[in-house]
Parts: C-alpha cells; sequence; structure tokens
C-alpha cells in the first residue's frame, strides 16, 4: 500500500495531520425541551475535509455552528483548535477568529462595499494595519475571481459572486478552519459551480473544511469522510466512496435514494 | 421547430429609437400628472380654483402690509381702513422673540454660538469636511454653554477635564473588562466633578479670572430658548436612545427590565406632566439650597421623554435587521460592541431615519410646551409682545412669524434627512 494514500478510497491524504482541529465529545443540544442534537461525537484532523449530510430539520446547520459557538450547547465539550467551547467570552472570541462560517444567505454586510467586507474584521479583530488589510482582501478577492468588483457593494453583485465574497471575506481572517452551513442552496443553477470551483480549490490547498452541503458530486470530489445525521444524531460516517455505494443504514439508503433521484 | 428550422430568427438587431413625439417634455409631464383622466382633471381645476381664491384673499392682505410703524393704532392709520398686515411688530420685537430679555450688550454672544454649532455639525453631518474638525464638534458643548450663559471659562474646562479623568481611568483598567471599566470610569468622573471641580474652578478663577458677564436663565428666552432646547434635547436623545434600545433587546434580564420600565413609564406620560413635575418636584428631591437652573431641568426631563421614543424608533430598526447580520459578524470575532458600531447599528439607524428624525422635529415643536411652566418660548412672547399697550391685539403676524422660523429649522431637519437616505442608499435594489 502506497503512503499517504488512502486505503479505502484511493484518495489522497496529503495535508491531512495527525493534529486535531475539532473535537466534540458527547455533545448535546436543546431547544426548549426538543431535544435538537443528540450526544455527538466528531473529531476533525486538521486538513481534513467532512460533508454533513441529512435531511432537513436534522440538525446539520445546529451542530456546526455549536462549534463557533453560534448555538450553545447543554452538555458535552467541545475543543476548537486546543481552545474549550464555554462561557469564557475570551475564548468563544479567540474561537471565532480562527474558525471562518460562510453561510447560506451569505450575510455579506450590505451598508460597506466589498473590499470594506472584506477589511472590516482583521482591522477591528485581528488589528492589522488598514494597508495590508486591504492587500490581503485583494489578494482573496483575487482568488476568488471578482477583484474588480471591489468598489461595489454587495447589492450590485450576483448571488454567486456575492457567495464568493463570503468565501474571501472569511479567509481574509486567515482561519485554520472553514464551516460551510449549504453554501449553494440559495443559487441558481449556473451559480453554483463557481461557488463550488471555489470551494475545490480551497480543499485542494489543504483547508480543514466542514461543509454541510446537497452537492454529493462535491462530497465526492472532495471529501474525506461524509456523516449522515438524521434526528440530531450522528447515524452514519464512512469515506464518500463506501457512503454512497454501500451506505449501511436504512435512513442513509432511503436519503440517498431521495436526493440522487433528483 | 421540431424539424430543425426555426419558425423566426433577426438577422439584424434593432438600434435603439427616439420615443414618439408627445411621450416627452412638459406636455407629457401635464397629461401624465394633471389630465390623467376626467376625475384627475376635475381635481386639478378645482385645486387651482382653490389656490386662485385663496391667494386673492390673501393678497391685499400681504400687499399692503405695513413694515414701518410704531404700534398698531399708528398701522391702522397708515392703512387707513384697508386690509393689511402689521409686519412693523416683528420689526419693532424681532430682538426680543429671538432672544427673549437677553441683555442687548449681549446679543454677539448666542449668535456666535449659533454660528459656531453650525460649525460644529458640519463635520457630524457631511462626511466631506475633513475628520480633524470633529474635535471642535467635542469641544463646542463646553464653548456654547459658556457663551451663552457666562460666568467663568473654567466651569466647562474642569467639567472636561471630568471627562478626560473618566478616560483615562478607563485606559488604565481595560484590562479587567469593558463593563467593570467603564463602571470605575463613571466613579471616578463623578467624584472629579462632585468633589474637586468646585475648589479648581475657583482656584484657577482666582489666578486667571476669565469670565464672561452672567446671564441666568430667566432673562432667557424666545428662539434661543427653543433651540437651546431642542438642539441639547435631539443630541442628547440620540445617543441614550441607542443605548435604551440595545439594553430592551439585552439578554440580560436586569438590563432588558430596566430599559422596559423606563421606556413605558415615560412613553405612558404627557410631556407637560414631565415639565410641571420639573419646574415644581425635582427641587424637592434635591438637598434644600441647591439651585438648580430650571432651563436645565426641562432639558433633563425633555431628553428623557425623547429617550424614551427615541428608543423605541431605533429598536423598530434593529428588528428589520435579519439575524443573519449579526451572526456574520459574531462568526467573524466581532464582540459585541464592535458588532454593534460597525455592522448593526449604521443599519438600524439607516433603516430608521424617518423615525428620528420624526422625534427630531417632534421635540423642536414641543420645547414651546415651556410656556406652562412660565419660561419664555416664542409664544409666551407673543403673548407678552400683545399685553403691551403698543401691539394689544394683533396675532396672525406673530404666529407667522414664528411658525415661519419653525417652519424653516423643520423642513431644514426634513430636507437633510432626505438628503441623509439617499446618500446611504447602498442596497441597490
Ligand atoms: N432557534 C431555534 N429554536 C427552536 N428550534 C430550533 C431552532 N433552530 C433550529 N431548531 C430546530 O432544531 C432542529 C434542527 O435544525 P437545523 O437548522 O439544525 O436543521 P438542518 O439539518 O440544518 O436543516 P436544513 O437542512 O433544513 O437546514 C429542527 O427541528 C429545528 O426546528
Ligand atoms: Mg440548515
Amino acid at each position: 500500500m502506497e503512503p499517504g494514500i488512502d486505503n479505502e478510497t484511493g484518495r489522497s491524504r496529503a495535508g491531512v495531520s495527525e493534529e486535531i482541529a475539532i473535537r466534540i465529545e458527547a455533545m448535546n443540544k436543546w431547544y426548549g425541551s426538543y431535544h435538537a442534537l443528540r450526544d455527538i461525537n466528531l473529531s476533525v484532523k486538521s486538513g481534513e475535509r467532512i460533508v454533513v449530510a441529512g435531511p432537513s430539520g436534522s440538525g446539520k446547520s445546529t451542530m456546526i455552528r455549536c462549534i463557533n459557538r453560534l448555538e450553545e450547547h447543554q452538555s458535552g465539550r467541545i475543543f476548537v483548535d486546543g481552545i474549550e467551547l464555554s462561557s469564557d467570552l475570551k475564548n468563544i472570541d479567540k474561537v471565532r477568529s480562527e474558525v471562518g462560517m460562510v453561510f447560506q444567505h451569505f450575510n455579506l454586510f450590505p451598508h460597506l462595499t466589498i473590499l470594506e467586507n472584506c477589511t472590516l474584521a482583521p482591522i477591528w479583530v485581528r488589528q492589522t494595519p488598514r494597508n495590508e488589510a486591504i492587500q490581503t482582501a485583494m489578494h482573496f478577492l483575487e482568488k476568488v475571481k471578482i477583484p474588480e468588483q471591489a468598489h461595489k457593494y454587495p447589492g450590485q453583485l450576483s448571488g454567486g459572486q456575492q457567495q464568493r465574497v463570503a468565501i474571501a471575506r472569511s479567509l481574509c481572517m486567515k482561519p485554520k478552519i472553514m464551516l460551510f452551513d449549504e453554501p449553494t442552496s440559495a443559487l441558481d443553477p449556473e451559480m453554483i459551480k463557481e461557488v463550488l470551483d471555489t470551494m475545490v480549490e480551497l480543499a485542494e490547498e489543504g483547508m480543514t473544511m466542514l461543509c454541510v452541503t446537497h452537492e454529493m458530486a462535491f462530497a465526492q470530489a472532495v471529501a474525506n469522510r461524509v456523516i449522515f445525521m438524521d434526528q440530531g444524531q450522528i447515524v452514519e460516517e464512512n469515506n464518500p466512496h463506501d457512503f454512497f455505494n454501500n451506505p449501511q443504514s436504512g435512513r442513509t439508503r432511503l436519503f440517498l435514494s431521495q436526493i440522487l433521484r433528483h | 421547430m421540431i424539424d430543425g428550422n426555426p419558425a423566426f430568427v433577426r438577422g439584424e438587431l434593432l438600434p435603439a429609437r427616439e420615443p414618439p413625439a408627445g411621450e416627452k417634455g412638459l406636455l407629457k409631464l401635464c397629461r401624465e400628472n394633471f389630465f390623467r383622466d376626467w376625475l384627475s382633471a376635475l381635481l386639478t381645476v378645482a385645486s387651482l380654483i382653490a389656490v386662485l381664491l385663496i391667494v386673492h384673499s390673501l393678497s391685499p392682505w400681504l400687499f399692503n402690509a405695513v413694515w414701518n410703524a410704531r404700534s398698531l393704532n399708528e398701522c391702522r392709520e397708515i392703512l387707513n381702513g384697508a386690509e393689511g398686515a402689521c409686519f412693523a411688530v416683528i420689526r419693532d420685537r424681532w430682538a426680543q422673540l429671538l432672544f427673549g430679555f437677553y441683555p442687548p450688550t449681549q446679543y454677539w454672544r448666542p449668535v456666535l454660538a449659533f454660528g459656531l454649532m453650525l460649525a460644529a455639525l458640519a463635520p457630524i453631518l457631511f462626511p466631506s469636511v475633513p475628520r480633524r474638525f470633529l474635535l471642535f464638534s467635542t469641544v463646542f458643548p463646553g464653548l456654547g454653554y459658556w457663551l451663552i450663559w457666562g460666568g467663568s471659562l473654567w466651569l466647562p474646562l474642569t467639567a472636561y477635564i471630568g471627562l478626560a479623568v473618566g478616560g483615562i481611568a478607563m485606559r488604565l483598567t481595560a484590562r479587567l473588562g469593558g463593563g467593570i471599566a467603564a463602571g470605575l470610569a463613571f466613579i471616578s468622573a463623578l467624584t472629579w466633578w462632585l468633589v474637586a471641580s468646585g475648589p479648581v474652578t475657583t482656584a484657577l478663577a482666582q489666578l486667571l479670572p476669565l469670565a464672561l458677564a452672567t446671564v441666568t436663565s430667566r432673562e432667557m428666552g424666545g428662539f434661543l430658548l427653543s433651540i437651546v432646547i431642542g438642539v441639547t434635547g435631539i443630541s442628547l436623545s440620540l445617543p441614550l436612545g441607542i443605548v435604551l434600545a440595545l439594553g430592551r433587546r439585552s439578554t440580560m434580564p436586569l438590563v432588558m427590565m430596566l430599559s422596559v420600565v423606563f421606556i413605558e413609564f415615560i412613553r405612558g406620560v404627557p410631556l407637560i406632566t414631565l415639565l410641571f413635575t420639573a419646574s415644581l418636584l425635582l427641587n424637592s428631591f434635591l438637598p434644600p439650597g441647591t439651585n438648580f437652573d430650571l432651563i436645565l431641568r426641562v432639558i433633563i426631563m425633555v431628553t428623557l421623554f425623547a429617550t424614551a421614543y427615541m428608543a423605541e424608533v431605533i429598536r423598530g430598526g434593529l428588528a428589520a435587521l435579519p439575524q443573519g447580520q449579526h451572526e456574520a459578524a459574531e462568526a467573524l470575532g466581532l464582540d459585541y460592541w464592535k458588532a454593534q458600531r460597525l455592522v448593526i447599528m449604521p443599519q438600524a439607524l439607516k433603516i430608521s431615519i424617518p423615525g428620528i428624525v420624526n422625534s427630531f422635529i417632534g421635540l423642536f415643536k414641543d420645547t414651546t410646551l415651556v410656556v406652562f411652566i412660565g419660561l419664555l418660548d416664542p409664544i409666551a412672547l407673543s403673548n407678552s409682545i400683545r399685553a403691551t399697550t403698543d401691539w394689544q391685539g394683533i396675532y396672525w403676524e406673530l404666529f407667522i412669524f414664528i411658525g415661519g422660523l419653525f417652519f424653516l429649522l423643520c423642513f431644514g431637519m426634513s430636507r437633510y434627512s432626505m438628503h441623509l437616505e439617499r446618500r446611504l442608499k447602498t442596497d441597490h435594489r
């Protein structure tokens, strides 16, 4: 067996180190009396790309939002880059500046230009000098292929362009981990590809990524692992090849047959 | 199409052409706006007739107006039975309407303060003014206060030193966390104002007596009074309203409850009762012997009143923002205050501009209510002018002048807010 090649998928594991980026231990979350996340255990290595799939309402968003504390968990422990998420505000801010997040609805700041969107957090959180922040921002805007839009406002861009700006905005903080919550589901089909291309490129550079997505082709192309959730729990976890070709649980098979029929 | 022959293919793209005659220019404007159909034509004609009738009946009164006379009787003699306004009263008493019983030799002081106020507002209202002039905007409140009330220059200066003391305390204790640092800063500033500033002012005044003749609140009146109360109320109610709106949305139950109680209480009480409280009750809460300036008390009450309304207006703006904006700001690592200042408030305030300006205008006009507690606002002065033998029985001319000035200031605010909305329009929807 060749070293560095995943024994089952044959996918290159280059960039995946033994270092743990995220560790979730027996995490539970309730909304009022509704048990939204049940005994989640997950550990993500640095450089790993994980795709989270599952039916609507299964708790995918809730889980990844717990990782940067947009949602609070009630029991269990979450470590991000070695820092435990507790009610300690300092830790939360530290984690948030290391973890980038891309939302379904972009959530760009409409009152700021694209460039200002990208420099806001580096300047105010990282205390980066303005010129340097602008340079970094232009670098990442070039990377997502829209440097010429830098001085426009988000409202003047197409959905796909806005989502790429949102990715660039997160990257400007030089995060160690990127979270994606259905980044393409609010987009028209012809724009989905441009966003996915950006994400694939990011994956190839070895970014640690956790993506909630229904783009199964993307999962097959870049994921090291696919996690299937249902009713607030992790039901199945496997490499993409086996996940799609040989699903173990009945729920997974049902889900796959539903989305692949489309 | 099925057999592969398209039904239609355009060989050449059509160039843009001029619209047909009658589709542009004045003619189109008139037709679309005034004579679209029978009803609109009828309304246009009816309104035209109404306007003409009003102008016809008012014009002799306006055009025969007498500008030069020393009393209403003299006006009547000049008019000799004809219909006509007697604007001579404005010419005779304008200074009183503007300044009340402010000593005439000192008129330059409020005038200078007004001019400086415009200069201080410029960098706040217009971003094209260089940012360094904002420094003057922070100095102006003390300077304006000193110019209008007079007294020792050291008084406002030591008040500013109190702010500096608070600022330094905040710097030094910043490590202890935002809330504690802010509390300590507040306490040290308060200590300075209550304990140290008095003796320091006296000492400095003995060393170098820089003072203007004192003018008491009793002597102030007219538009000077309206503007002092209005402008102070406006400029304090906006920041306080922001804090209160945030308090009402706070996740801390105590902060939230205090904000709700304050807002609901103040909103539930007519302004006039608050003003009476200011004039009668407030003094009995204070230690005996303290003479708490009546105008200051009124300013406090008017500010509290406006703050409660402002908080609700801004809360409306905050509620209109999608949750995603908060989340995106948090996910980028911005803390609560930075997120509010850089992401949330700029948008919430922009949404609330019409409501905010509405409150401003309401507040400014409400300053005339101080007439009921014996302060000499323009309305009160018009009454006292009418009480003199010279101008007994004159109404319209005074009200037109007062109304005109109020209109000018309120219309100015309204136009500025429209300009601001246009300038801040970035959503391109
Ligand atoms: N703020 C909230 N308050 C109460 N219940 C909530 C809240 N947010 C989510 N839930 C519930 O928690 C469950 C999981 O929601 P979540 O948004 O994580 O699902 P999801 O897997 O992301 O679904 P989708 O694919 O539709 O985005 C759902 O049943 C939802 O109704
Ligand atoms: Mg979701």
